[in-house]
Protein backbone atom coordinates (compact mmCIF):
# COMPACT_ATOMS: atom_id res chain seq x y z
CA UNK A 1 0.00 0.00 0.00
CA UNK A 2 1.29 3.52 -0.74
CA UNK A 3 0.90 6.36 1.90
CA UNK A 4 0.66 9.51 -0.15
CA UNK A 5 1.27 12.86 2.09
CA UNK A 6 -0.55 15.71 0.03
CA UNK A 7 1.41 18.89 1.05
CA UNK A 8 -0.83 21.61 2.29
CA UNK A 9 0.91 24.18 0.20
CA UNK A 10 -0.27 28.27 1.78
CA UNK A 11 0.02 31.46 0.79
CA UNK A 12 2.61 33.82 1.74
CA UNK A 13 3.80 37.33 1.63
CA UNK A 14 7.70 37.68 1.87
CA UNK A 15 9.21 41.01 2.57
CA UNK A 16 12.36 42.06 2.80
CA UNK A 17 13.65 43.95 5.94
CA UNK A 18 17.58 44.71 5.47
CA UNK A 19 19.70 41.58 3.99
CA UNK A 20 16.53 39.41 5.34
CA UNK A 21 13.09 37.83 4.29
CA UNK A 22 10.46 37.38 6.54
CA UNK A 23 7.13 35.83 5.54
CA UNK A 24 4.02 36.75 6.92
CA UNK A 25 0.46 34.65 5.99
CA UNK A 26 -0.89 36.19 2.76
CA UNK A 27 -4.43 35.96 4.63
CA UNK A 28 -2.88 38.40 6.94
CA UNK A 29 -2.00 41.01 4.42
CA UNK A 30 -4.00 43.72 2.93
CA UNK A 31 -1.72 45.56 0.58
CA UNK A 32 1.60 47.04 -0.42
CA UNK A 33 1.64 51.20 -0.19
CA UNK A 34 4.15 53.96 -1.18
CA UNK A 35 5.68 55.83 1.90
CA UNK A 36 3.58 58.42 2.94
CA UNK A 37 3.93 60.70 5.80
CA UNK A 38 4.22 59.48 8.84
CA UNK A 39 2.27 61.61 11.18
CA UNK A 40 4.06 61.42 15.26
CA UNK A 41 2.12 62.34 18.29
CA UNK A 42 3.51 62.05 21.94
CA UNK A 43 2.74 58.60 23.23
CA UNK A 44 5.19 56.08 25.05
CA UNK A 45 4.79 52.65 22.84
CA UNK A 46 7.97 51.14 21.81
CA UNK A 47 8.40 50.55 18.02
CA UNK A 48 5.62 52.67 17.26
CA UNK A 49 6.38 55.58 14.93
CA UNK A 50 3.37 57.25 14.50
CA UNK A 51 0.10 56.71 12.10
CA UNK A 52 -0.64 57.13 8.64
CA UNK A 53 -3.66 57.53 6.51
CA UNK A 54 -4.97 55.23 4.11
CA UNK A 55 -8.18 55.74 2.37
CA UNK A 56 -9.81 57.34 5.45
CA UNK A 57 -8.27 55.39 7.84
CA UNK A 58 -5.58 56.13 10.79
CA UNK A 59 -2.96 53.41 10.49
CA UNK A 60 -0.22 52.54 13.01
CA UNK A 61 3.40 52.51 12.00
CA UNK A 62 4.94 49.69 13.46
CA UNK A 63 8.96 49.22 12.69
CA UNK A 64 9.75 45.67 13.74
CA UNK A 65 13.08 45.93 11.90
CA UNK A 66 14.68 46.50 15.26
CA UNK A 67 13.30 43.05 17.08
CA UNK A 68 14.09 41.11 13.95
CA UNK A 69 17.21 42.88 12.31
CA UNK A 70 18.88 44.31 15.33
CA UNK A 71 18.47 47.78 13.66
CA UNK A 72 16.09 50.66 13.07
CA UNK A 73 15.38 50.80 9.01
CA UNK A 74 16.57 54.06 7.83
CA UNK A 75 15.50 53.43 4.21
CA UNK A 76 11.92 51.75 3.60
CA UNK A 77 10.44 51.28 0.19
CA UNK A 78 7.19 50.45 1.13
CA UNK A 79 4.52 49.52 4.18
CA UNK A 80 2.71 46.13 4.29
CA UNK A 81 -0.54 46.88 5.53
CA UNK A 82 -1.29 43.94 7.68
CA UNK A 83 -3.95 42.55 9.76
CA UNK A 84 -3.33 42.32 13.72
CA UNK A 85 -5.39 40.38 16.54
CA UNK A 86 -6.62 41.90 19.47
CA UNK A 87 -7.98 39.56 20.98
CA UNK A 88 -11.50 39.54 19.47
CA UNK A 89 -10.71 42.61 16.94
CA UNK A 90 -8.53 43.09 14.31
CA UNK A 91 -6.69 46.41 12.79
CA UNK A 92 -4.36 47.08 10.02
CA UNK A 93 -0.88 47.65 11.08
CA UNK A 94 1.86 49.40 8.33
CA UNK A 95 4.86 47.62 8.40
CA UNK A 96 7.95 49.59 7.12
CA UNK A 97 9.69 47.15 4.46
CA UNK A 98 12.63 47.66 2.42
CA UNK A 99 12.06 46.13 -0.51
CA UNK A 100 9.62 44.39 -3.21
CA UNK A 101 7.53 42.21 -1.11
CA UNK A 102 6.65 38.05 -3.14
CA UNK A 103 3.47 36.20 -2.79
CA UNK A 104 4.46 32.64 -2.71
CA UNK A 105 2.84 28.69 -2.09
CA UNK A 106 4.32 26.97 0.42
CA UNK A 107 4.36 24.51 3.07
CA UNK A 108 4.64 25.74 6.66
CA UNK A 109 6.71 23.92 9.34
CA UNK A 110 4.95 24.64 12.72
CA UNK A 111 7.23 26.45 15.00
CA UNK A 112 8.32 24.55 18.00
CA UNK A 113 8.43 25.54 21.90
CA UNK A 114 11.48 26.63 21.45
CA UNK A 115 11.34 29.05 18.93
CA UNK A 116 10.78 32.84 20.02
CA UNK A 117 6.78 33.92 20.23
CA UNK A 118 7.25 35.83 17.24
CA UNK A 119 7.98 32.80 14.99
CA UNK A 120 4.28 31.35 13.54
CA UNK A 121 6.74 28.56 11.56
CA UNK A 122 9.00 28.37 9.02
CA UNK A 123 9.04 27.62 5.38
CA UNK A 124 11.72 26.99 2.61
CA UNK A 125 11.79 28.87 -0.39
CA UNK A 126 14.54 29.62 -3.13
CA UNK A 127 17.16 27.72 -0.93
CA UNK A 128 16.30 29.94 2.34
CA UNK A 129 14.41 28.79 5.43
CA UNK A 130 12.68 31.68 6.27
CA UNK A 131 10.38 32.83 9.69
CA UNK A 132 7.19 33.11 9.07
CA UNK A 133 5.64 36.21 11.27
CA UNK A 134 3.14 35.93 14.41
CA UNK A 135 2.07 39.71 13.92
CA UNK A 136 0.24 39.55 17.34
CA UNK A 137 3.04 38.59 19.54
CA UNK A 138 5.44 40.55 17.30
CA UNK A 139 3.83 43.82 17.51
CA UNK A 140 2.40 45.76 20.55
CA UNK A 141 -1.09 45.92 21.37
CA UNK A 142 -4.04 46.21 23.57
CA UNK A 143 -5.16 42.42 23.72
CA UNK A 144 -8.39 42.98 25.52
CA UNK A 145 -9.79 46.56 24.96
CA UNK A 146 -11.39 46.09 28.62
CA UNK A 147 -8.66 44.54 30.61
CA UNK A 148 -5.31 46.23 29.93
CA UNK A 149 -2.08 46.46 28.07
CA UNK A 150 -0.16 43.54 26.75
CA UNK A 151 3.37 44.93 24.82
CA UNK A 152 5.54 42.18 24.09
CA UNK A 153 8.59 43.97 24.63
CA UNK A 154 7.23 45.67 27.68
CA UNK A 155 6.17 43.20 30.43
CA UNK A 156 5.72 45.71 32.96
CA UNK A 157 3.64 48.34 31.33
CA UNK A 158 0.41 50.04 32.69
CA UNK A 159 -3.21 48.85 32.29
CA UNK A 160 -4.58 50.92 30.28
CA UNK A 161 -8.67 51.86 29.68
CA UNK A 162 -10.50 50.40 26.46
CA UNK A 163 -10.80 51.22 23.27
CA UNK A 164 -14.07 51.89 21.12
CA UNK A 165 -13.72 50.91 17.29
CA UNK A 166 -14.89 54.00 15.88
CA UNK A 167 -16.12 56.66 18.48
CA UNK A 168 -17.97 59.70 17.20
CA UNK A 169 -18.04 62.65 19.00
CA UNK B 1 -8.91 37.88 3.58
CA UNK B 2 -10.22 38.94 6.75
CA UNK B 3 -10.43 42.63 6.99
CA UNK B 4 -10.97 45.27 10.18
CA UNK B 5 -14.06 45.84 11.58
CA UNK B 6 -15.48 48.07 8.93
CA UNK B 7 -16.13 52.29 9.52
CA UNK B 8 -19.38 51.95 11.39
CA UNK B 9 -21.42 54.81 8.53
CA UNK B 10 -23.38 56.20 12.12
CA UNK B 11 -24.10 59.81 12.13
CA UNK B 12 -21.89 62.81 11.24
CA UNK B 13 -22.21 64.93 14.49
CA UNK B 14 -20.19 67.91 14.39
CA UNK B 15 -17.97 69.24 17.55
CA UNK B 16 -16.11 72.39 18.05
CA UNK B 17 -12.74 71.62 19.13
CA UNK B 18 -9.89 73.77 20.02
CA UNK B 19 -6.27 72.98 17.76
CA UNK B 20 -3.46 74.72 20.46
CA UNK B 21 0.55 73.74 19.90
CA UNK B 22 3.08 72.41 22.80
CA UNK B 23 6.03 73.07 21.00
CA UNK B 24 5.71 72.14 17.86
CA UNK B 25 3.38 69.56 18.53
CA UNK B 26 -0.41 69.98 17.26
CA UNK B 27 -2.81 69.12 19.48
CA UNK B 28 -6.85 69.35 19.57
CA UNK B 29 -9.46 69.89 22.36
CA UNK B 30 -13.33 69.88 22.47
CA UNK B 31 -14.24 73.50 23.25
CA UNK B 32 -17.01 71.78 25.48
CA UNK B 33 -14.44 70.79 27.91
CA UNK B 34 -12.58 74.18 28.07
CA UNK B 35 -14.44 76.22 30.92
CA UNK B 36 -11.67 78.96 30.72
CA UNK B 37 -8.60 80.14 28.92
CA UNK B 38 -6.24 82.50 30.76
CA UNK B 39 -2.58 83.70 30.59
CA UNK B 40 -0.42 81.49 32.60
CA UNK B 41 1.09 84.78 33.78
CA UNK B 42 -2.48 85.78 35.10
CA UNK B 43 -3.05 82.30 36.92
CA UNK B 44 0.43 81.75 38.25
CA UNK B 45 0.54 85.58 39.64
CA UNK B 46 -2.00 83.82 42.46
CA UNK B 47 -0.43 80.34 42.28
CA UNK B 48 1.72 79.10 45.11
CA UNK B 49 4.51 76.77 44.27
CA UNK B 50 4.11 72.56 44.92
CA UNK B 51 6.74 69.55 44.84
CA UNK B 52 4.77 66.35 44.64
CA UNK B 53 7.47 63.35 44.60
CA UNK B 54 6.39 61.56 41.30
CA UNK B 55 4.55 64.61 39.74
CA UNK B 56 7.20 66.65 38.19
CA UNK B 57 4.84 68.40 35.42
CA UNK B 58 2.58 69.87 38.59
CA UNK B 59 4.85 72.77 40.05
CA UNK B 60 1.97 75.45 41.26
CA UNK B 61 -1.80 75.37 42.30
CA UNK B 62 -4.24 77.65 42.62
CA UNK B 63 -7.46 78.06 45.37
CA UNK B 64 -10.56 78.28 43.56
CA UNK B 65 -13.10 78.73 46.84
CA UNK B 66 -13.19 75.46 48.24
CA UNK B 67 -11.63 73.94 45.24
CA UNK B 68 -7.94 73.48 44.21
CA UNK B 69 -6.19 73.93 40.31
CA UNK B 70 -3.35 72.25 39.95
CA UNK B 71 -0.92 73.78 36.78
CA UNK B 72 -0.34 71.19 34.53
CA UNK B 73 2.61 71.55 32.26
CA UNK B 74 1.48 70.13 29.07
CA UNK B 75 5.01 69.94 27.70
CA UNK B 76 6.37 67.62 30.66
CA UNK B 77 2.93 65.58 30.58
CA UNK B 78 3.90 64.84 26.88
CA UNK B 79 7.45 64.56 26.76
CA UNK B 80 7.93 67.57 24.63
CA UNK B 81 10.65 69.92 24.45
CA UNK B 82 8.88 73.05 25.29
CA UNK B 83 8.60 75.58 27.64
CA UNK B 84 6.00 76.04 30.25
CA UNK B 85 3.38 77.16 28.04
CA UNK B 86 1.85 80.49 27.99
CA UNK B 87 -1.79 79.82 27.95
CA UNK B 88 -4.02 78.47 30.43
CA UNK B 89 -6.79 76.30 29.31
CA UNK B 90 -9.07 75.80 33.10
CA UNK B 91 -10.64 72.27 32.00
CA UNK B 92 -14.16 71.43 33.12
CA UNK B 93 -15.02 68.94 35.64
CA UNK B 94 -11.38 68.69 36.44
CA UNK B 95 -8.55 70.25 38.31
CA UNK B 96 -6.15 70.67 35.65
CA UNK B 97 -5.50 74.07 34.32
CA UNK B 98 -3.64 72.90 31.31
CA UNK B 99 -0.63 75.10 29.95
CA UNK B 100 -0.05 75.15 26.51
CA UNK B 101 2.13 77.60 24.24
CA UNK B 102 -0.68 78.62 21.70
CA UNK B 103 -4.33 78.35 20.40
CA UNK B 104 -4.34 77.45 16.38
CA UNK B 105 -7.60 78.22 15.95
CA UNK B 106 -10.97 76.74 16.55
CA UNK B 107 -12.66 74.55 13.90
CA UNK B 108 -15.12 71.53 14.29
CA UNK B 109 -14.29 67.40 13.74
CA UNK B 110 -16.60 65.66 12.33
CA UNK B 111 -15.42 62.03 13.21
CA UNK B 112 -12.92 60.82 15.51
CA UNK B 113 -11.92 57.46 15.49
CA UNK B 114 -10.08 55.71 18.55
CA UNK B 115 -6.76 55.35 19.19
CA UNK B 116 -5.60 52.21 17.28
CA UNK B 117 -4.90 49.49 19.32
CA UNK B 118 -1.02 49.06 18.75
CA UNK B 119 -0.63 52.35 21.33
CA UNK B 120 -1.15 50.51 24.68
CA UNK B 121 0.43 52.51 27.20
CA UNK B 122 -0.11 56.16 29.21
CA UNK B 123 -1.40 57.79 25.76
CA UNK B 124 -4.64 55.59 26.06
CA UNK B 125 -5.12 58.01 29.31
CA UNK B 126 -4.04 61.06 27.15
CA UNK B 127 -6.14 60.78 24.10
CA UNK B 128 -10.10 60.52 23.47
CA UNK B 129 -8.70 59.66 20.17
CA UNK B 130 -7.77 60.93 16.60
CA UNK B 131 -9.07 62.84 13.76
CA UNK B 132 -8.02 64.00 10.32
CA UNK B 133 -7.92 67.40 9.63
CA UNK B 134 -7.03 69.13 6.06
CA UNK B 135 -5.09 65.59 5.63
CA UNK B 136 -3.51 65.77 8.99
CA UNK B 137 -3.74 63.62 12.04
CA UNK B 138 -4.43 65.32 15.40
CA UNK B 139 -4.59 63.55 18.86
CA UNK B 140 -7.63 65.06 20.54
CA UNK B 141 -6.61 64.79 23.94
CA UNK B 142 -8.74 63.76 27.08
CA UNK B 143 -9.50 66.90 29.54
CA UNK B 144 -9.56 63.53 32.70
CA UNK B 145 -6.05 62.25 30.94
CA UNK B 146 -3.59 64.61 32.62
CA UNK B 147 -4.09 63.91 36.12
CA UNK B 148 -4.61 60.67 37.25
CA UNK B 149 -6.33 59.90 40.59
CA UNK B 150 -3.07 58.70 41.89
CA UNK B 151 -1.64 62.13 41.17
CA UNK B 152 -4.46 63.59 42.74
CA UNK B 153 -3.89 62.29 45.65
CA UNK B 154 0.31 62.55 45.88
CA UNK B 155 -0.39 66.44 44.86
CA UNK B 156 -3.45 67.23 47.46
CA UNK B 157 -0.74 65.48 50.24
CA UNK B 158 1.82 67.83 49.06
CA UNK B 159 -0.48 70.73 49.56
CA UNK B 160 -0.17 72.89 51.97
CA UNK B 161 -3.11 73.76 54.60
CA UNK B 162 -5.17 76.41 53.54
CA UNK B 163 -4.17 79.14 55.91
CA UNK B 164 -0.57 79.11 55.43
CA UNK B 165 -1.44 80.03 51.60
CA UNK B 166 -5.34 82.05 52.26
CA UNK B 167 -3.57 85.09 50.59
CA UNK B 168 -3.12 83.65 47.60
CA UNK B 169 -6.73 82.57 46.76
CA UNK B 170 -8.74 82.89 43.47
CA UNK B 171 -10.38 86.84 45.39
CA UNK B 172 -7.26 88.23 43.82
CA UNK B 173 -7.81 86.06 40.04
CA UNK B 174 -11.27 87.15 39.70
CA UNK B 175 -11.01 91.05 39.64
CA UNK B 176 -8.02 90.82 37.20
CA UNK B 177 -9.88 88.39 34.84
CA UNK B 178 -12.44 91.85 34.40
CA UNK B 179 -9.59 93.92 33.14
CA UNK B 180 -7.25 91.86 30.85
CA UNK B 181 -8.87 91.04 27.88
CA UNK B 182 -6.06 88.05 27.56
CA UNK B 183 -7.95 86.46 30.24
CA UNK B 184 -10.64 84.73 31.57
CA UNK B 185 -11.74 83.88 28.40
CA UNK B 186 -14.93 81.89 29.30
CA UNK B 187 -15.70 78.94 26.98
CA UNK B 188 -19.12 78.03 26.25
Amino acid sequence: MTVSTELELKSFVLLRLGDRRFAVAADETAELVSPSRVFSFPHRTPSIEGVILRRGRIVPVCDVAEKLIATRLTTRRFYLLALRRYGPRTEWVAIPVTGECELINAELTPASASDEPHVAGWLSHGGDVIEVLNLDALTPGLEDPRRGCVAPSQPGSQATRGSEGEARP
Amino acid sequence: MPSPAPVKPGTLRAEQIILFRIGEQLFALSSSSVQEVRGADSLSGGASEIAAPGVAKVRQFVRRGPNTLFLVSGARHFGLPAREGILAFILRNTRTALLVDGIERMTTMTRLQALPLSFCHEERQWYRGLTALDQTVVPVVCPEGFLSEEELVMLDAAVPPAEASSEETEKELEPEAQTDSNLGTELN
